[in-house]
């Protein structure tokens, strides 16, 4: 339920609602970067993500080590990434 | 050393474990996790293996599933067997009983009930459906109260009127009151939680810390993180401190995340009171819509039932959720009870101690221990 799976930021997509693309482990969708504006968010940024909200700004080599820790969880990190697959934030 | 290189090295796991049994030197020990991700980690790695057998760890009402009360599910399903609804949740809460059934079994019924990742997907339900109303099921604790807080905000600045929210967001702060003011338990300590922390930062702990005496440990989610933590936190007992510390610092800022908690207190406040499985009704303990945003809440919108219903008889969650009892002391444990016909909430949630129990811990002792190759730990003399 508190999980927080790392992505990179690979778009801004709008601006007035702070909707960026973030790619996790390939699987690009939309999230709300509201919630990290003010710690400064560019293209190539690395987050972790809850429920489709970048909730903290995370540097790369700890986003790539928590994704392979996720990875080893197993069910959890599978059945989040089913959810975030099928997320259609706008 | 607190870097993720090492989270999988057995060795240094081995090594912070011999340390721990050093300085606690057999002294019993126990520690509540607050957090049910923690539980997870700890059954899934069998982490209560590789510590040595005089700490032990107590799981937590930290599972925002588990400490939903029955009354609330029931009031959920209610909206859902509403006309012309759209009722979305996390897929966590679909299989939590009510007193007559879940949301899978209202969706069997013919409801209408969506399980969606986020409350900004409900949103856009809600623009795609006009002449639908879409009821997004908010619950968690302050990690995920932020997310349902923004979509409320841009509910109200495109004016998205068949969009609201069955608000049922908790608060960490006085669960760990109530846990700390019960008699049936004494706690030496606590394994902070990772992620709520990362939204309400570090202060809100000094009290524990202060008028409780009590040392706390914010802690990562990977196995490592835990066993530091305990490492973090047998270190200040042996000191003779009580101090909050962070050993999440990768993740967790002092201060928490300051735009969240605005968002939170722009569209929520606090309830007078709220009831928690197990832990009964507290005060202050829950968030609803402030009244700014009556017109995106369910609870006016919507008849609810609003009853307090009692648990199954059968049920212990209650003591699970306190930590008085371990899950595999519940007498429907595993065999009336177990994740796919769950008795009680602990048994639902993946995070629940029940289920994380059931999937992984009759194994965890001889597989994770060989899997990781984590030696057993050679005790202290004065046991
Ligand atoms: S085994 Fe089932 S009924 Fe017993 S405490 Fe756990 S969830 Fe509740």
């Amino acid at each position: 339920m508190c999980l927080g799976i790392p992505g990179q930021i690979v778009e801004i997509v709008d601006e007035r609602f702070d909707i960026a693309k973030v790619d996790v482990s390939g699987v690009k969708r939309n999230v709300s970067i509201s919630l990290v504006r003010p710690e400064g968010i560019a293209v190539g940024d690395w987050v972790l993500v809850h429920v489709g909200f970048a909730m903290s700004k995370i540097d790369e080599h700890e986003a790539r080590e928590t994704q392979k820790a996720l990875k080893l969880m197993g069910d959890p990190y599978t059945d989040e990434m089913a959810m975030f697959n099928k997320s259609q934030i706008e | 050393m607190k870097y993720v290189d090492e989270y999988r090295d057995s060795n240094l796991a081995s090594r912070i474990a011999s340390e721990i049994a050093r300085l606690s030197d057999g002294r019993q020990l126990k520690f509540m996790e607050v957090c049910g991700g923690h539980t997870h980690t700890i059954y899934k790695h069998g982490i209560e293996d590789i510590l040595p057998p005089n700490i032990d760890l107590i799981h937590g009402p930290g599972c925002p599933v588990c400490v939903l009360p029955m009354g609330r599910v029931d009031d959920a399903i209610a909206i859902a067997h509403t006309d012309n609804v759209i009722f979305t949740t996390f897929g966590d809460m679909m299989r939590v009983p009510g007193s007559h059934g879940s949301l899978l079994d209202a969706k069997a019924e013919g409801a209408d009930v969506r399980f969606v990742y986020s409350p900004l997907d409900a949103l856009k339900l809600a623009r795609q459906y006009p002449e639908r109303q879409v009821v997004f099921f908010a619950i968690g604790f302050e990690t995920t109260a932020p997310s349902t807080a923004v979509t409320l905000l841009r509910a109200r600045a495109e004016k998205v009127k068949n969009f609201s929210i069955f608000c049922n967001h908790v608060t960490i702060i006085p669960a760990i009151k109530a846990i700390l003011d019960s008699p049936d338990l004494r706690l030496d300590g606590f394994v902070g939680p990772g992620h709520v922390t990362m939204v309400i930062g570090l202060r809100p702990y000094t009290f524990i810390a202060q008028q409780h005496r009590k040392p706390i440990v914010v802690a990562g989610f990977e196995p490592l993180d835990i066993i530091q933590s305990v490492h973090m936190l047998v270190q200040q007992i042996s000191s003779g401190r009580s101090e909050v510390e962070n050993q999440y610092v990768r993740v967790v800022r002092p201060e928490g995340n300051v735009k969240a908690l605005e968002a939170m207190a722009m569209t929520m406040e606090l309830r007078p009171f709220f009831e928690w499985r197990g832990l009964g009704f507290i005060t202050q303990s829950a968030l609803k819509l402030r009244p700014e945003f009556a017109e995106w809440d369910a609870e006016l919108r919507f008849e609810v039932p609003g009853l307090r219903v009692a648990d199954p008889k059968a049920c212990q969650c209650g003591e699970v959720l306190k930590g008085v009892i371990k899950p595999w002391e519940c007498k429907v444990f595993g065999t009336a009870c177990t994740p796919e016909t769950p008795i009680g909430t602990c048994m639902v949630s993946p995070e629940g101690a029940c289920a994380a129990y059931f999937s992984y811990g009759r194994f965890s002792m001889a597989s994770e221990r060989s899997r990781l190759k984590i030696a057993p730990v050679v005790q202290t003399q004065g046991m």
